[in-house]
């Protein structure tokens, strides 16, 4: 029992070790809408900030989310430079309509395929759709789970805080 | 020194050595660029009788499932872990799934293009006609392999993966023992062609050992399947098929009369094209005698260790998805239709913001005189595209999402559905026949001011028998719901399910619930009173049977 308690005290001051510090993308692959194979760690925007988001065609805030952004989101490239990278989880029941649902919906984000969930997992997604914002740097800087109604706007604010402080430094 | 004192040295020198090795971990984690994720998400339910709805009460009176993922990975190294627990597992989980444990965990490496993964993982070979082990915590599905798996990138545009190893069922490994290997070939890449055309081969092949138990049947031990695919794409063009084949492997019901020597196959088929504003996707599949399990005498999701993709929409208003589809792995065949549009913005249709339109078409029948089996008194093999006249399930649909203007924005389906309950219920013949449903669903929201929307959903569902049928029937639906968000932390709802058409008169109920939820970054709670029907819930195509229920619920999700 003392073993477990200690085992389980280590494990969380490891955890918040490891915690305080700001995370990289991990080592996954995921695949081009041209079946292509492209490590997530090596995908970059020439040191602006990139927002990652995890969608999926059958889930409705998630469209409902990235409909709305694309709206907006010539300003936003604009304004911060930023860049959206969808990362669809559809398996192979819904993958197919990936493609046909990004062109005809047009939208202008870069879109890589999920199907066996391999990033999802080692991103700690549990449900989409879940968005981050990564830094020029490559770390994670901020995430969001769920999306409802006007949360685009506090996502803006966040890229919109972050351009700042890069420019500080 | 006497026997203590040495016994509490030791306990001692053991405990500062486990120090000391943690230290080092967390020095590690600190100096090795390594760092920790993962996600935590906890499910209390509470359950009480409410005979009218025939929800039954809890003997625990509180029901738990609860998960912790941690990864830690550092360069090329990986290891995770999994904790979950079931105090007691809730109603609409299988009751195998009892007390706690770190039923996954596994280490990884990655050196010159080979990845090395030990412990538990989760793989899928091409559309996973042949092998899929993959978990869905909403459906209780958890098939992680455990064993050995090697991925190797030889060159360019050539990924070898291979693994052997035991899949998991609830807190235990099934029998059988998994060898597999897949390649992928991307001929383009690897020869590199300049051409406009792209081609992209792969094939895969599953053996599974199994102990022959059986006395009576020389059963074969080891059984095989593979499967070969291709995926062409040009432009906005692509294709993709693949093609597999199960050597005969006699299943479930081991008997003189039911057993089964047949061959299985399958084939899944899609054709897409799209352009800016334009998608379409043609698809067309068949299974036959195509299940595939961790071990042969078994029945039960738990055991399905391939996966043939369902042939429908997945739907994710709650009238369109009260009769859902589910493939038929043992036989069928069926087509669906999609075409994605959006009418230019500017235009009398199209508005200020454009009108997007999704119609989706979908056919399922049963394979002409029943899938293949052979066996002492009966020799059948269906033709390749005969089907039969029985139908599974079809459904016809068209999805309207347009923003009106600057606040109001709606998404309307109008859809008609028919569902052989039948047969996909495994009820006897004529007990409910088939039923034809036309849904139709109203879903507007309107933006109050900034961070604040109501939105609201209006379903009808009417739904006739085709055939006469001995058992009353649910009939017509209603629903309604209403949600107020405050963005970026709050939502609040509540629905009303409003069964009035049910030909029992008694079971005219309402099903009320009521929501409330609080989110904050990547972390979510959200309490829920209220009342659920039973009826079959599915995440992917693959179903669940959930019980109907009344009660309290906490969920709590996180990650880091």
């Amino acid at each position: 029992m003392k073993k477990t308690i200690v085992f389980l005290t280590s494990i969380f001051f490891c955890t918040t070790i490891a915690l305080a510090q700001e995370k990289s993308l991990p080592n996954i692959d995921v695949k081009t809408l041209q079946g292509k194979t492209i490590n997530i760690q090596d995908l970059e925007n020439d040191g602006n900030p990139m927002v990652i988001s995890f969608w999926a065609t059958w889930c409705k805030p998630c469209k409902k989310e990235l409909n709305t952004i694309a709206e907006v989101y010539d300003d936003w490239q604009e304004e911060t430079g930023v860049k959206l990278i969808a990362i669809s989880i559809d398996d192979t029941r819904s993958m197919s309509k990936v493609a046909p649902y990004v062109n005809s919906s047009d939208w202008d984000y870069e879109v890589y395929l999920d199907s066996n969930s391999d990033l999802k997992r080692a991103m700690g997604v549990s449900t989409v759709p879940h968005t981050f914002l990564i830094n020029k740097e490559g770390k994670i800087v901020w995430n969001h789970k769920g999306y409802i109604d006007g949360d685009e706007e506090e996502l803006y604010e966040q890229i919109q805080h972050l351009v700042t402080k890069q420019n500080e430094k | 020194m006497n026997k203590f004192s040495t016994l509490l040295q030791n306990k001692m020198k053991n405990r500062f050595l486990t120090f000391l090795f943690l230290i080092s971990c967390c020095n590690l984690i600190a100096q090795n660029n390594g760092q920790i994720t993962g996600d935590f998400s906890l499910n209390l339910q509470s359950y009480v009788e409410d005979a009218a709805i025939n929800a039954a009460a809890a003997d625990e009176v509180v029901l738990n499932n609860a998960f912790l993922n941690l990864t830690y990975s550092s360069n090329n190294f990986i290891i995770g872990l999994r904790y979950e627990s079931y105090l007691n597992a809730l109603l609409d989980y299988d009751s195998e799934f009892r007390g706690n444990g770190v039923p996954y965990r596994y280490a990884g490496y990655t050196i010159d293009g080979l990845e090395i993964t030990a412990g538990n993982f989760y793989e899928q070979f091409g559309s996973g006609l042949i092998f899929r082990s993959y978990e869905e915590k909403g459906l209780g599905i958890d098939n992680a392999m455990d064993g050995i798996r090697l991925k190797y990138k030889i060159g360019k545009g050539i990924s070898l993966k291979s693994f052997i190893g035991k899949s998991r069922t609830f807190f235990t490994y099934a029998e059988g023992i998994f060898r597999g290997i897949d390649a992928e070939i991307d001929i383009n890449e690897t020869f590199e062609l300049e051409n406009a055309t792209k081609y992209i081969l792969g094939g895969s092949f599953i053996s599974r050992y199994e102990q022959r138990t059986n006395p009576k049947f020389i059963i074969p031990q080891n059984v095989a399947a593979y499967a070969g695919r291709l995926n062409i794409l040009n432009g906005g063009w692509n294709y993709y098929g693949e093609f597999a084949y199960k050597i005969n492997d006699p299943i479930n019901s081991l008997q003189e009369n039911q057993m089964n020597y047949a061959s299985g196959s399958a084939f899944t088929n899609s054709l897409t094209y799209s352009q800016r504003g334009f998608g379409i996707t043609a698809e067309i599949h068949r299974a036959d005698n195509m299940l595939l399990l961790s071990e042969r005498e078994r029945t039960g999701k738990a055991y399905i260790m391939n996966y043939i993709p369902t042939l429908s929409k997945p739907h994710a208003y709650t009238l369109l998805a009260i009769y859902p589809c589910a493939t038929q792995a043992m036989g069928e065949l069926g087509v669906q239709l999609d075409i994605f549009y959006k009418i230019k913005k500017g235009t009398l249709l199209g508005g200020k913001y454009g009108t997007k339109l999704n119609f989706n078409f979908s056919r399922i029948n049963g394979l002409e005189g029943g899938y293949s089996i052979l066996n002492d008194n009966q020799n059948h093999t269906p033709a390749l595209f005969d089907f039969s006249q029985e139908l599974y399930y079809s459904d016809i649909n068209i999805e309207i999402n347009k923003k009106v203007n600057k606040n109001v924005r709606y998404n309307a389906v109008i859809a008609n559905q028919t569902y052989n309950k039948d047969f996909l219920e495994g009820k006897t013949p004529g007990e409910y026949g088939v039923l034809n449903s036309t849904i139709a669903v109203l879903d507007l929201s309107y933006r109050i001011k900034k961070g604040h929307t109501i939105r609201f959903e209006t379903q009808a569902l009417f739904s006739k028998q085709l055939e006469t049928a001995s058992k009353e029937a649910e009939g017509d639906w209603l629903m309604v719901l209403a949600e107020y968000t405050i963005s970026p932390n709050w939502f609040f709802a509540i629905q009303d399910m409003y069964n009035y058409g049910n030909e029992n008169e008694s079971k005219r109920l309402h099903y009320m619930n009521l929501n409330v939820g609080f989110l904050k970054g990547s972390t979510r709670f959200e309490i829920g009173y209220g009342k659920k029907r039973e009826g079959i819930f599915c995440v992917g195509g693959v179903c669940k049977l959930v019980p109907s229920s009344n009660g309290l619920n906490l969920s709590i999700t996180t990650s880091f």
